[in-house]
């Protein structure tokens, strides 16, 4: 299926696939990473993957580990079912993609692990959109059960403006307007809270400040270090856990009740975050691919990310 | 220090810095029209206007 993890190979460095649709800041910034710690390194465009599902896809080299960074929410959902299939452990998982692509799996999923999230609801038909707005409470926030970068956001003030949305929506039809995603909107005084979870570990957050009510970086919003107190940590890394772990994004805000989690990234944006905190995002992520991150839920000591070659097998072809 | 090359935009023709250490398949802006580029080769290096957003295109 795959050649032999590059430690049963003496002599061998690793190898390992990057996964992506073009090279943004993050993807080049991992690419050093790696290439720092002696990896051999294949870029691989996703354009370009194809093949029999019985067999290793082709365009993508036999690796032993894959890292998948694709644009596309759902290339990264069948690539990792593919090589999951084939025995490998991509990172991330296909179920943490799946989790973190899907907003409504994404709440369930946090509601089932106790993690605080924000009320959202959901509804198949105007009518019931018109109630399920009701029951949440106006202002609240229409979003795309699948989509990013804070395209399709919108805030609804009140019943009239709700209901022309809904019926755009059921105009317009198809599978992304088949479900109303409804969610409360909480007042985050112009920012809110991004944090990084890496194995386990809550790395870094940055607050991400803007005049508009939201606060993508993608759209503008200016980023700015965010200390990780306990709790942040505490909530960030159970919203990472509640999805299955892996390598992801949390975004929170801070209200009077504590930290609320509000969406979890499965394919993290990265580039305004490193110089702005100081920490090697990309370092510890091609650690957690390079089986360096203990994922045992946070627990794991302290430590930089290395020059060198971890030990380990997360993340690893198997 | 890496050096930069400069060629043309494929967009509107403008001067595009690109650094010593481009990757294939890197995306670069055009500072002149703001056209999302990226490298489709290194040697000659060309640029092409880079793919628009698809709908589950995010993080």
């Amino acid at each position: 299926m795959t050649t032999a993890p590059a430690a049963d190979r003496p002599g061998s460095r690793p190898t390992v696939g990057l996964v992506c649709t073009g090279v943004r800041p993050e993807e080049k910034l991992l690419a050093e990473a790696f290439l720092s710690r002696g990896v051999e390194l294949q870029v691989v465009d996703d354009r370009l993957i194809r093949g029999d599902l019985g067999g290793w896809p082709q365009g993508l080299p036999t690796v032993d580990a894959v890292l998948l960074r694709s644009k596309s929410h759902w290339r990264n959902v069948v690539l990792a079912r593919w090589l999951e299939a084939l025995g490998a452990q991509p990172v991330n998982r296909s179920h943490v993609i799946e989790a973190c692509g899907d907003k409504i799996t994404t709440t369930l999923a946090l509601l089932g692990a106790g993690v605080p999230t924000l009320t959202a609801s959901v509804s198949f038909t105007p009518e019931g959109g018109q109630l399920a707005g009701a029951e949440v409470g106006f202002p609240l926030v229409v979003k795309p059960v699948i989509g990013s970068w804070g395209r399709l956001i919108g805030k609804v003030n009140d019943a009239d403006a709700l209901e022309t949305v809904l019926d755009h929506k059921e105009s317009l039809g198809g599978a992304p307007h088949a479900v109303t995603y409804l969610q409360a909107f909480v007042e985050k005084k112009g920012r809110d809270i991004r944090s990084f979870v890496v194995g386990g570990r809550c790395i870094a957050a940055i607050h991400r400040t803007s005049a508009h009510w939201k606060t993508n970086t993608a759209l503008g919003a200016v980023a700015t270090a965010c200390a990780v107190d306990d709790d942040l940590a505490r909530v960030s890394v159970a919203a990472a856990e509640a999805v299955g772990g892996g390598v992801v994004a949390v975004d929170l805000f801070e209200t009077d009740a504590g930290y609320l989690v509000n969406e979890v990234n499965g394919t993290m944006e990265f580039r305004n975050s490193v110089h702005t905190t100081g920490v090697d995002i990309p370092g510890y992520v091609a650690d957690y691919v390079l089986g360096g991150v203990a994922a045992d839920g946070g627990s794991a000591p302290s430590r930089e990310p290395t020059t060198g070659m971890a030990p380990g097998r997360d993340g690893r072809v198997a | 220090m890496s050096v930069s090359v400069s060629t043309e935009c494929p967009v509107c023709g403008g001067g595009v810095d690109v650094a010593a250490n481009v990757m294939l398949g890197e995306l670069l802006d055009c500072g002149d029209c703001g056209s999302e580029l990226e490298v489709r080769n290194l040697s000659p290096l060309q640029l092409d206007e880079a793919p628009m957003a698809a709908e589950d295109w995010g993080e």
